[in-house]
């Protein structure tokens, strides 16, 4: 995945992004952060194909994206299962490899118990996993985050983290994740860039070494702390 | 969280009570006002219950359209023309909703005449349906649907516009195609507003239908809206005030199985919330 000096005016005028670059590969994870309104949602809508860069060029698999937005989007009209098996479904699979492949996927976020249950009787943790699974059946070789565990309490939080991570380690897809916690993106991600206010810029590309798998005892270790001192700090000057 | 699974209300005796306080309520200001209020003379105007029930209801034939077998049949005729009426405005009125919400212009084209038709008095059409049309059962049906069409076309089109942002964009990322989103997610979505839309389209057609045998008749078996007029005429308190009895149970039940058909179809998922 390759974003090639991206830009983007809206028709109001407002410039949200200028002359982005970076790329992601396969097994790189990619966390965003930097300060509210600075763009970062609106470059994975352009590296989703949800809307067009005025400027630069966005090179991505469109074929093969899995996106997770802040809220859930469950269809409240289908059990766990059925909006699971969804994105199979419209890509004109037949009922029994819909069913199978959700059935696995469902299994994988650990929602086995609940596959009956409608989205209204599930918890905000709940929901996002079924999110999740969704975007899981399809394989996606890009996943994009868009502050998916943004609503949760911390604990959930930091179970849905470590939950995430187990997955893209067997699927080692290319990740880019938006959040607003410095904890959590330097927990999950390979790689952090911190973006400027808006018109949203990377100002500071901050590479993150420890191995994966990693265990929640790293977030109390001294480098790790270190490291979220770092993009602090880089967050600071910009915001 | 603490969450209540149940979907189904436990029924409490006020459930009950309420409405059977009412009913007495009602039985006894009719009686005040059939004895007590209402001049001797002037009595045959509101006959008091029990005379209704033995005269209107307990009578089966008595020659003459008096009894309840003639209320019986032309309430069965009316039955039939709502119930007609109703079913090609369901479908008409959805196939319409749907063309307005994929087509912006046809949704600015016809919003304002339907909005028109809503409010149009059919008293005013009465001779234009009859200029058009010759068969008297096919311009009941009319005015049934000209009374009952605007909600469901509104309710449906509004549900089919509510959706979500994020949940189009959803479907946008799979490349779905307008109709596979249309069946997969905004039909599904639009469901609760069109129990809506159909709940009163439903009661609609029950009115339309009375008024419909008001305007449009002929010899023979006529609906339960012209025998209301012929009692009317007459003075037959008994058989005139069981007439709409019936034709007022007849609009409840229509009411209470669409109430049921949304409980069956949508209530697993849609909860009425109430604090």
């Amino acid at each position: 995945m390759q974003f090639d000096d991206i830009g983007m005016t809206f028709p109001d005028g407002t410039t949200a992004l200028e002359s982005v670059s970076f790329d992601v590969a396969p097994g790189e994870f990619v966390t965003l952060v930097g300060p509210s309104g600075c763009g970062k949602s609106t470059l994975l809508r352009i590296a989703s194909g949800l809307e067009n860069p005025t400027r630069g060029k966005c090179s991505i698999d469109r074929d093969s994206i899995g996106f997770v937005f802040q809220d859930s989007t469950l269809l409240p009209w289908r059990t766990v299962q059925r909006n699971v098996e969804l994105f199979a479904e419209l890509h004109g699979e037949d009922r029994a490899e819909c069913e199978r492949r959700a059935t696995e996927v469902i299994d994988l976020v650990g929602l086995g118990e609940f596959t009956d249950k409608y989205p209204r009787q599930l918890s905000g943790g709940m929901k996002m996993r079924a999110s999740l699974a969704r975007s899981l059946v399809m394989k996606p070789r890009v996943f994009l985050f868009d502050e998916p565990f943004g609503a949760l309490d911390e604990m959930t939080r930091e179970r849905l983290n470590d939950e995430l991570l187990a997955i893209f380690s067997r699927e080692r897809f290319a990740g880019v994740f938006v959040t607003h916690s410095i904890a959590e993106a330097v927990y999950m991600s390979t790689k952090v860039l911190v973006m400027s206010a808006r018109p949203g810029r990377i100002v500071e590309s901050i590479d993150v070494h420890f191995a994966y798998p990693r265990s929640h005892e790293l977030r109390y270790e001294p480098s790790f702390a270190a490291l979220c001192g770092e993009v602090s700090a880089a967050l600071r000057v910009v915001s | 969280m603490s969450r209540r699974e149940s979907t189904v209300e436990r029924r409490k005796p006020s459930d009950f009570l309420g409405p059977i306080v009412v009913f007495g309520l009602v039985i006894g200001a009719w009686y005040a006002l059939s004895l007590a209020i209402l001049p001797e003379a002037k009595r045959f105007l509101l006959p008091t219950p029990h005379r209704v029930v033995r005269d209107g209801f307990l009578v089966w034939s008595a020659g003459e359209q008096r009894g309840l077998k003639p209320i019986l049949i032309s309430l069965w005729d009316s039955v039939k023309i709502a119930l007609i009426g109703l079913s090609l405005t369901v479908v008409l009125g959805m196939v319409l909703a749907t063309v307005m919400a994929t087509r912006r212009w046809v949704e600015k084209a016809t919003w304002p005449y339907l909005v028109a038709l809503q409010s149009a008095p059919i008293l005013a059409m009465t001779p234009l349906i009859r200029a058009l049309i010759d068969t008297v059962q096919v311009q009941r049906v009319l005015v049934v649907m000209l009374i009952s069409f605007f909600p469901i076309v509104s309710n449906t089109l509004f549900g089919l516009l509510s959706v979500d942002r994020a949940q189009h964009d959803l479907f946008a990322l799979q490349g779905a195609s307008p109709l596979l989103r249309l069946r997969k997610l905004q039909f599904p979505a639009a469901l609760p507003n069109i129990f809506v839309g159909l709940r009163i389209s439903a009661g609609l057609s029950v009115i339309g239908a009375i008024v419909g045998d008001f305007y449009f008749r002929q010899g023979g078996v006529v609906g339960i809206g012209a025998q209301i007029d012929i009692y009317r005429q007459r003075l037959w308190g008994p058989e005139l005030i069981a007439s709409i009895v019936l034709a007022s149970l007849f609009g409840l039940s229509v009411f209470t199985s669409f109430g049921l058909l949304r409980t069956a179809v949508i209530g697993k998922w849609h909860v009425i919330t109430r604090e």
